[in-house]
């Protein structure tokens, strides 16, 4: 059961069409920044399957500019 | 925010987001997430939100707490600190939780036949007044003593100087800011007169090239590195990392630049033969405001038992230091310190120019360190040669690890040598005290007893019987661990431990005082920038937890010093706080009055005519400059300050063939230094359950060892086994190793060596020999 973190950058002036994008899709919780043009984006899934198929819906998200999971910060002590 | 972590799903998210919104900090500096700051905040709150200073860093960030129902239920950065202008780190977001850990001590407990036995608050304090008594009858005032620390309130080091050096009549009043800060206030005493930096953190507004020197801001400092990153973003500033391990810190820089470990000593110095040689010296200055000094050298490393150093400092003129530089040429240091000529000359060259403001930064690696006044020297040398000092943007500056290293332990003066104004071997500041104390002068020795290492030495040897531990933890802290803890179960010492938690130190103590933590008191802090500020009590302690202040007194008076522990449990802190600002009155230290700190976030010292001093020695800024000149370095008695003759000279252990790596040791983002709060903190517990060891990936590679593998430490004092962490958060150099000290389990200074700087006497713990092997 995947849950991952993101920084979800949105196109320049397309923050808050982003914001609802998002917010639509069920596995998706996102947290936008107040000052800055980023939101946080958590994904929850079944498996890996669903989690595949959610990722090809995030990239048809026009609004979405780039996706960067979040890594290294738990490692190495994540067991 | 702490609430209904239990489902474990709900957790997992709870560390994604937290994950997320650390890297997004990193690379967003000033980000808000107003939606976290808001969250577990109940629906329908009606919440009281108070400010008050950061229980954790010395960065010194306001917060703001919410309360309900007499319990903190959220906390958010204060968007009026002119610290963090309303950001915290992830430490800070989370620090209401450390107030309500399980196992919170809430009782007193005193061992009996090696068991505890809970007590009433009454009796604990009766059993220390009436040990101390009985030990100073048997043993002597000398026999006693108290260890307490840079998260002393303001008020709780106050009360505890008085008691011991005024009162009691010992200097054994040491505190563990002696372990982080102690080579920076002589860095400062020996090159300025006078503690503290000159500059506040404004200063990054306006600098254009920071240089880290050894510090790992990121992580240690996480808002002030926010800040630098916030005007790189702006104004395209510079940052030069300049390290002996690559760290978030390096990866977030413009340039990383690694030396060998205790070899800044040269690199400083080839700075400033760079500077010399190519004109950059900034002449009228110096001949105005500086004069030139060299000490003793070869002064050893504390490794003996009973060790003295006193410096004898002895005037040389320019040409004698230029001609002392000549060995430090970029190409013969390139040798000793493995810094290209090429990136000795790119760092010269930026001090050098005078278009540039410069602002040099620096913690523990290079007060931690056994030579630690002189790099200290070397760094103030290059700022004071091409004049960039005391100067918006011009700022060598010293940062601090605890909320008040500065405020309680240097201000308040707790360290044996020290007094709130002055030092115990001046008469006249003896006298000062004494006055202000109502005691008699005499009562206050002239001689310093044991600095930190020396007084638990002492403890050891049974010269000291009665040792009293506020707020720190050294049973996890000491460097060469096992001597002293040994030595501090050893028959015939009595141990008392205040503190909120349980930790390997109160399994040391014979009794256990439950503290009041932060906010459960009221209390003030001083951070890093000579900023002080002033908290209220926003929530009843737990059980019989009492503030560390009121123990103090409690005892005090129980000694029959009723006369002088006259407070008033309502209002002690602001009597308190009232009578320790006589100490300061004069325009060099002057501090605000209370109802100041209760209405703004904290002000600077000097704080004069209802102004706080941003740069201090600066006759534009600084009233207590009276030298008719642009700079006035009042410290010193003829107003200049010293550039330092200070070589370069090795640690007091290196590798070897049997002990072939450098040992460092240092901290992580989510634990605050033992951990014994934040390990209670479940989200930050979990980020970071234990410690490791950090290899190089070539080392790693050859040994065949792999992320997760363990690895067997070996020193000259013992050896431990640590999980690897290969390529992880931080990489050190080949041939070297890190390990993290917060773990109680896995306790590093077990193997770690008790060498320490001879003029600061504090321990070097980024540095000695060690073998490394897969387990
Ligand atoms: S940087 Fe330091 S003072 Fe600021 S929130 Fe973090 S721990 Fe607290």
């Amino acid at each position: 059961m995947p849950i991952k973190s993101y920084l979800a950058h949105p196109h320049s002036g397309k923050k808050e069409e982003l914001i609802q994008a998002l917010s639509s899709i069920e596995q998706c919780e996102i947290m936008p920044a107040q000052n800055k043009d980023v939101l946080i984006l958590i994904t929850e899934t079944e498996d890996k399957v669903e989690e595949a198929i959610l990722k090809e819906k995030l990239d048809t998200i026009e609004s979405l500019k780039l996706l960067a999971m979040v890594s290294g910060f738990n490692t190495p002590q994540n067991n | 925010m702490y609430t209904s972590l239990t489902n474990r799903r709900k957790f997992i998210k709870r560390m994604a987001m937290l994950s997320a919104m650390t890297a997004a900090a990193t690379m967003f500096p000033g980000i808000l997430f107003a939606d976290e700051q808001e969250k577990g905040i109940p629906n329908n709150a009606n919440l009281d939100w108070k400010k008050a200073p950061c229980r954790f860093c010395g960065v010194g960030c306001g917060v703001l707490v919410g309360t309900e129902n007499g319990k903190a239920v959220a906390v958010k950065g204060d968007p009026k600190s002119p610290v963090n202008k309303g950001l915290c780190c992830v430490k800070g977001y989370h620090s209401i939780m450390a107030l309500y850990g399980k196992d919170r001590l809430t009782k007193p407990l005193v061992k009996k036949n090696g068991q505890y036995v809970e007590t009433s608050m009454e009796e604990a304090l009766d059993l220390v007044a009436s040990k101390m008594k009985e030990t100073i009858k048997d043993h002597g005032k000398d026999a006693v003593s108290i260890y307490g620390s840079g998260q002393w309130t303001i008020p709780d080091g106050y009360a505890a100087s008085k008691l011991f050096k005024g009162c009691i009549g010992t200097n054994n009043v040491e505190a563990n800011a002696r372990l982080c800060m102690a080579s920076a206030v002589t860095g400062f005493l020996t090159s300025f007169g006078i503690d503290e930096p000159m500059g506040c953190y404004e200063d990054i507004d306006y600098a254009d090239v920071f240089f880290l020197w050894g510090n790992n801001m990121a992580e240690m400092h996480p808002v002030l590195f926010s800040r630098l990153l916030d005007q790189r973003q702006k104004r395209g500033v510079k940052i030069i990392d300049f390290a002996t391990r690559t760290t978030r810190t390096s990866k977030a820089s413009d340039k990383s630049i690694l030396f060998k470990p205790q070899t800044d000593l040269a690199v400083a110095n080839a700075i400033c033969y760079e500077i010399i040689k190519n004109g950059w010296v900034n002449t009228s200055f110096v001949e105005k405001h500086c004069n030139f000094n060299k000490g003793l050298t070869n002064m050893g490393y504390g490794l003996e038992d009973n060790y003295k150093f006193k410096d004898k400092p002895e005037k040389i003129d320019f040409a004698a230091f230029k001609k002392f530089l000549e060995d430090y040429t970029p190409e013969k240091v390139e040798k000793i310190s493995g810094v290209s000529v090429k990136d000795i000359k790119y760092m010269a060259a930026y001090y050098g120019d005078p278009n540039k403001k410069i602002m040099s930064l620096w913690c523990m690696g290079m007060n931690q360190h056994s030579r630690g006044t002189w790099i200290n020297n070397l760094v103030y040398n290059i700022h004071l040669l091409t004049g960039k000092i005391s100067t918006p943007g011009n700022s060598p500056f010293s940062l601090t690890g605890q909320p008040s290293a500065c405020g309680t332990v240097r201000e308040v003066g707790t360290l044996t040598h020290k007094l709130p104004h002055g030092v115990v071997m001046n008469k006249k500041h003896r006298e000062f005290a004494a006055k202000i104390w109502d005691v008699p002068v005499e009562n206050i020795p002239s001689k310093p007893t044991y600095h930190t290492v020396e007084m638990f030495r002492a403890l050891d040897r049974g010269d000291i019987r009665f040792m009293w531990i506020q707020v720190t933890n050294p049973m996890v802290t000491m460097p060469k661990l096992k001597r002293y803890r040994d030595g501090a179960k050893k028959e015939g010492r009595f141990i008392v431990v205040s503190d909120i938690y349980p930790t390997p130190t109160t399994d040391i103590a014979d009794v256990i005082l439950p503290s009041a933590m932060w906010i459960e008191r009221e209390g003030l802090y001083g951070n890093s920038e000579r900023r002080t500020q002033h908290f209220e009590q926003m929530v009843n302690p737990p059980g019989e937890a009492m503030s560390d202040t009121w123990q103090i007194i409690e005892v005090a008076k129980r000694m029959g010093y009723e006369k002088q522990f006259y407070y008033k449990e309502e209002t002690h802190i602001e009597e308190i706080y009232t009578e320790y600002r006589k100490h300061h009155d004069n325009k060099k230290h002057n501090m605000a009055p209370l109802e100041v700190l209760k209405s703004e976030s904290g002000v600077l010292w000097p704080y004069v005519d209802g102004k706080s001093t941003k740069w201090r020695f600066n006759a534009k800024y600084d009233p207590a400059c009276s030298n008719g000149e642009d700079f006035h370095f009042y410290g010193k008695p003829d107003g200049k300050a010293i550039i330092w003759q200070r070589p370069y000279e090795p640690a007091a252990e290196e590798p070897d063939s049997e002990y072939p790596y450098w040992l460092n040791t240092g901290r992580v983002v989510e634990h605050w230094h033992t951990g014994s709060m934040t390990r209670r903190i479940p989200v930050l517990h979990k980020a970071m359950p234990h410690a490791y060891v950090e290899l190089h990936p070539d080392d790693a590679k050859r040994m065949q060892i792999k992320t997760g593998d363990n690895v067997k430490l070996t020193t000259r004092r013992g050896e431990i086994i640590l999980p690897a962490s290969i390529n992880q958060r931080g990489v050190p150099a080949p041939m070297q190793v890190f390990v993290p000290f917060f773990d109680e389990n896995l306790l590093i200074n077990d193997i770690t060596l008790d060498s320490f700087c001879p003029i600061s006497k504090e321990p070097d713990y980024k540095k000695c020999a060690v073998k490394v092997e897969k387990a």
